[in-house]
């Protein structure tokens, strides 16, 4: 095989020289060392302890190394590649620009974590199916620094399905399990459905110019009419939301992530909606080159509904992963409301705000990535400690598990947009985006800016709410089954993992103005302008001046620690430490079992009830008379009935007209092909 | 010059927090007092927090056997929180050096921190009351808390600032006319004070009885010296709150940035203004009786609406 460099071709962008090596050079030996560790471990399948503490951990570094070059080529100008592999006419295309760059250092940085946790995870696997899952899993990592680094349609679609099919294959893991196989299913079917609607986009971009037209560089000269922008447009947000589930694509999410492995888990909800997050950034701001103020109103609006549904359908789920996956959708729903302001500032020529909302809406993206991969690699930590996903069974793990419910706990806090955590440098600065938007040309726009920050305040308190179900049901309280007395803590590089990821959460909530810096030139590329230099220093965040507003989560952090010191010591140095132990007060209730404790059903009965119209609530309840007394309960999507029943029968129907032709007889199809000539040879 | 400033700000930054720690308990006291005279009882007396507050730092305090080190901690980080929003509110001046370090977004996030600790304490022991509680106060919470938002964003469209020291002195400085907007959005404070500090009509903070209970039965398992400092943070966080809505919506008063013989003036306003407050939730307390918990989501539903109206209101006609 002849090295990389020669492999490259044509001309090359002015770019930055560290001893001859190129950024692009070597995020591609990443993806190829990545490939090469995958195949490895597939050989190495009679040796299970060896994928585990080699494989793994080798790709985790490769993972570390990959956010390093992000993190360099971020400052870099962009550099690109031209591969002799690929179509006759069409030969693969690279590029690695800042954009690219920044997603590079969020798939390193959050699957840096994710791997570790892996070595730990899958070490107690059968040797067969963790050799296959080793290839899978880092076929999936490829799948993905590829997209991100595709600069041509081919290579964008090749990339795509290799991503998506390489994830299939992990949530299908345990493919023994019916409910399983169909989850499987269904993701495969909505992201092909996504895929088309990806490849009609390029198609139009294309414009029936020949192949060389396939290229991003060709597209982005296309300049095409304000239709055809729009259309690319949608089909795009159909596209890429069909990944990223926003409503109404979202149903593969809730079935998909509980099916899959926890760090397949994480990687999927953390890292790969993300990648749909970047195709939409790249066809918005990048390969057309024109936008409208409706697609942002579309994209607030779209992005509004997905994240109140996400937040209310998470608050009433009972199994822990599920509970996950719909706070993802209320996630992408946010993101995409970032998406939506961005593009509505930037139509109306107020860069500098387009710049502060695109600056939350990717810092926002960084932080989910670390905070959500956290959340489902901890999952895993509990499945394997008690292997159970139903909350109703767990319960006072904080006990047991003090390392995992300590590092689980900054995830939590995080993902609820506390101070001084990251979740709440993200939601600070898009609210500040809120908050200087007023003075748009649209008075109608003007008009739907409080209310899409009312709307977005609420699904933030929502959150808040879902944190604390999910971490008071799982980590607090008694367990509510004897087996829970035998659960473990995480192992070491389970562990390390997830310490990496809450680091993570807290070095991006303590260091936000360090992060701004490095996101310049992103928005500088995507809408010509940047935050610049913050005038606070490197303590104080203040997106426009100090006046209006700024923010320091370092002095926030001191002070509460401060006084928090200072009180314990005040209140032993005046009064006394002494503590007894005793049984829990409880009103003087005398008999407490852990039945007694609400259980995530209890928990999220004030949501179901408030927002009952949201949900399908199917309930059967014992009779008072019951000597075994049972309940059941379960609130489903109306969207399913509504939109994805009458598809399906629908298909069903065409199909089965369509079954009226097949015979299986091959005289049949032979007359079949025999008049298709012939009326062919008629009408020529 | 540059230093002295800063010096004296932050002694003075130290004075207010003091102040108003000190105070805090004293403004619960006048509370329940005006509530006890208002219900033609003799009432406890002013200094009633303080007794309470000495005896329960002499006990003992005993915990469940099962408490995780959450649940010791949590009282502090109470304590810590509040004390910090006391810190950024401007009550009697607006020269407070600390303020920089957190807006009116980063407050609400500072009692959203503060909750959801008291949330997740409540639910460590595992008792019945303890997740009850817990999911109440995160029932009441997830409408308050976007009102309470929305309040801010009002008084930080009117003074094109999210700063509160530039809040208060954009709304003293103005005027003296009727904002509609802020009138909504007053309104709307007012209901979420009422919400976010566990009084009547949403909670009750003398309730003797378990199951209407949402902020008591969270610390039912608390004693001693944990209870002492949940017991001040609380006061705390009515000062707080209190104190936020004097510096929005009756500013006039409150020192200037370097006007260091105006705080006489400024701290007598101060009192003024917390004895009328004061008397005005006795007031309303006894007016209103206590709603379902499940009426408290309309309750608080309302106040959402009053504010997101206020803050329409604002952006169309500039009001």
């Amino acid at each position: 095989m002849r090295s990389w460099d020669n492999l490259q071709g044509g001309e090359k962008a002015t770019r930055m020289d560290i001893a001859g090596v190129l950024p692009l050079d070597m995020a591609g030996t990443i993806i190829v060392l990545w490939l090469a560790l995958g195949v490895l471990g597939l050989t190495l399948r009679g040796k299970p302890h060896l994928i585990a503490n080699a494989i793994f951990p080798a790709g985790a570094v490769a993972s570390l190394a990959l956010a390093a070059i992000g993190l360099w080529a971020l400052g870099a100008a962009a550099d690109v590649a031209i591969l002799p592999l690929g179509l006759p006419d069409l030969p693969l295309h690279l590029r690695l620009d800042p954009l690219s760059a920044f997603f590079l250092v969020l798939l390193g940085g959050a699957s840096f974590g994710v791997s570790l946790f892996g070595a730990g995870y899958f070490r107690s696997m059968p040797g067969k199916t963790l050799g296959l899952l080793c290839l899978e899993y880092h076929l999936f990592l490829a799948g993905m620094a590829l997209v991100l680094l595709a600069d041509d349609a081919y290579m964008f679609m090749v990339a795509w399905e290799t991503m998506a099919l390489s994830s299939y294959f992990l949530v299908t893991t345990d493919h023994r399990i019916p409910d399983i196989r169909k989850a499987g299913y269904l993701y495969l079917l909505v992201a092909h459905v996504g895929a088309i609607a990806i490849l009609l986009g390029f198609g139009v971009m294309q414009g029936g110019q020949g192949i060389g037209a396939y290229t991003f560089d060709a597209m982005r000269d296309a300049h095409l009419s304000a239709f055809w922008s729009s259309v690319v447009f949608l089909l795009a947000l159909f596209g890429f939301g069909a990944k990223a589930g926003l409503l109404p694509l979202h149903v593969w999410l809730p079935e998909a992530h509980p099916a899959a492995p926890s760090p397949v888990s994480a990687l999927m909800s953390g890292i790969m909606l993300k990648t749909a997050i970047y195709g939409i950034l790249r066809f918005t701001f990048d390969l057309l080159d024109m936008q409208q103020w409706w697609w942002g109103v579309l994209a607030l609006a779209l992005g509004l509904l997905t994240a109140v549904f996400g937040v209310i359908f998470a608050a009433v789920q009972g199994d822990m992963k599920r509970l996950l996956a719909y706070s993802s959708i209320e996630n992408i729903g946010l993101l995409l409301v970032g998406i939506g302001l961005t593009i509505i500032f930037h139509v109306y020529g107020k860069d500098a705000l387009a710049a502060l909302s695109l600056t939350a809406m990717l810092y926002h993206s960084l932080n989910h990535a670390f905070f959500k991969s956290l959340l489902f690699t901890g999952t895993g930590a509990i499945l394997h400690a008690t292997g159970e996903r139903n909350m109703g069974r767990l319960g006072g793990l904080i006990r047991k598990m003090p390392w995992a419910a300590s590092l689980m706990l900054i995830g939590v806090l995080a993902i609820a947009g506390l101070p001084p955590f990251n979740g709440f440098v993200s939601e600070w600065l898009l609210l500040q985006a809120f908050l200087l938007s007023p003075g748009l040309p649209n008075s109608y726009i003007n008009m739907l800016i409080p209310v899409v920050a009312a709307v977005i305040a609420l699904s933030a308190a929502l959150a808040a709410y879902v944190m604390v179900k999910f971490y008071g049901i799982v980590f607090l309280g008694q367990p509510r089954e004897p087996a829970l007395e035998q659960a473990h803590d995480a192992g070491i590089w389970e562990r390390a993992g997830m310490g990496w990821l809450a680091l993570g959460c807290v070095v991006l909530g303590l260091a936000p103005v360090f992060v701004i810096r490095q996101l310049d030139p992103v928005t500088q590329m995507l809408i010509g302008h940047g935050l610049g230099n913050s005038a606070g220093g490197w303590l104080f965040l203040t997106p426009v001046d100090t006046e209006r507003a700024s923010y320091s989560p370092v002095y926030f952090l001191l002070a509460v620690l401060g006084v928090m010191l200072a009180t314990a010591l005040a209140v032993r140095r005046f009064y006394h430490g002494r503590l007894r132990r005793g049984p829990a007060w409880d009103c003087g209730f005398p008999e407490q079992t852990a039945r007694m404790q609400d259980t995530a059903e209890g928990f999220g009965q004030p949501i179901r009830r408030i927002f009952e119209p949201f949900f399908r609530i199917e309930r059967e309840a014992p009779s008072a008379f019951d000597t075994h007394p049972h309940y059941h309960g379960r609130s489903d999507d109306r969207i399913w009935l509504f939109l994805y029943l009458p598809i399906k029968r629908i298909t069903e129907t065409l199909s089965s007209w369509v079954s009226v032709l097949q015979h299986g007889r091959i005289h049949l199809y032979l007359s079949y092909t025999f008049a298709t000539l012939i009326v062919l040879l008629a009408f020529m | 010059m540059e230093n002295t400033n800063l010096a004296l700000g932050m002694l003075f930054q130290l004075f207010q927090s003091l102040l108003v720690v000190l105070l805090a308990p004293l403004l619960m006291g006048w509370v329940s007092q005006c509530r006890a005279w208002l219900q033609n009882r003799s009432g406890p007396g002013l200094l009633q927090p303080y007794r309470m507050l000495r005896k329960l730092f002499l006990k003992d305090a005993v915990i469940a056997f099962n408490a995780s080190p959450l649940f010791r901690v949590t009282p502090y980080i109470l304590f810590g929180c509040m004390w910090l929003a006391a810190a950024i509110i401007p009550i009697i001046a607006v020269d407070l050096p600390f303020s920089p370090a957190a807006d009116v977004i980063a407050l609400v996030g500072v009692f959203a921190l503060a909750r959801v600790f008291i949330a997740l304490a409540a639910m460590d022991i595992g008792t019945a009351f303890g997740s009850l509680g817990a999911r109440r106060e995160m029932l009441v919470s997830f409408l308050a808390e976007p009102a309470l938002l929305m309040v801010l964003f009002t008084a930080s469209l009117i003074s094109h600032s999210t700063q509160l020291p530039s809040i208060v002195g954009a709304l003293a400085h103005r005027e003296f006319v009727l904002y509609p907007s802020l009138a909504f959005a007053a309104l709307a404070f007012v209901i979420v004070l009422l919400a976010e500090n566990a009084r009547i009509p949403v909670d009750n903070p003398n309730t003797h009885l378990e199951l209407t209970m949402i902020h008591e039965a969270m610390i039912l398992e608390y004693s001693a010296r944990h209870l002492a400092l949940i017991e001040w943070a609380v006061s705390l966080k009515l000062f707080a709150y209190i104190s936020l809505g004097i510096a929005l919506f009756i500013p006039h008063g409150i020192a200037d940035v370097g006007k260091w013989d105006a705080l006489p003036l400024s701290i007598a306003a101060l009192l003024a203004k917390l004895v009328m407050a004061g008397a005005g939730l006795a007031l309303l307390e006894t007016l209103l009786a206590k709603v379902r918990i499940f009426r408290a989501p309309e309750f608080l539903g309302t106040a959402f609406l009053l504010a997101v109206l206020g803050l329409l209101i604002h952006i169309l006609l500039g009001a």
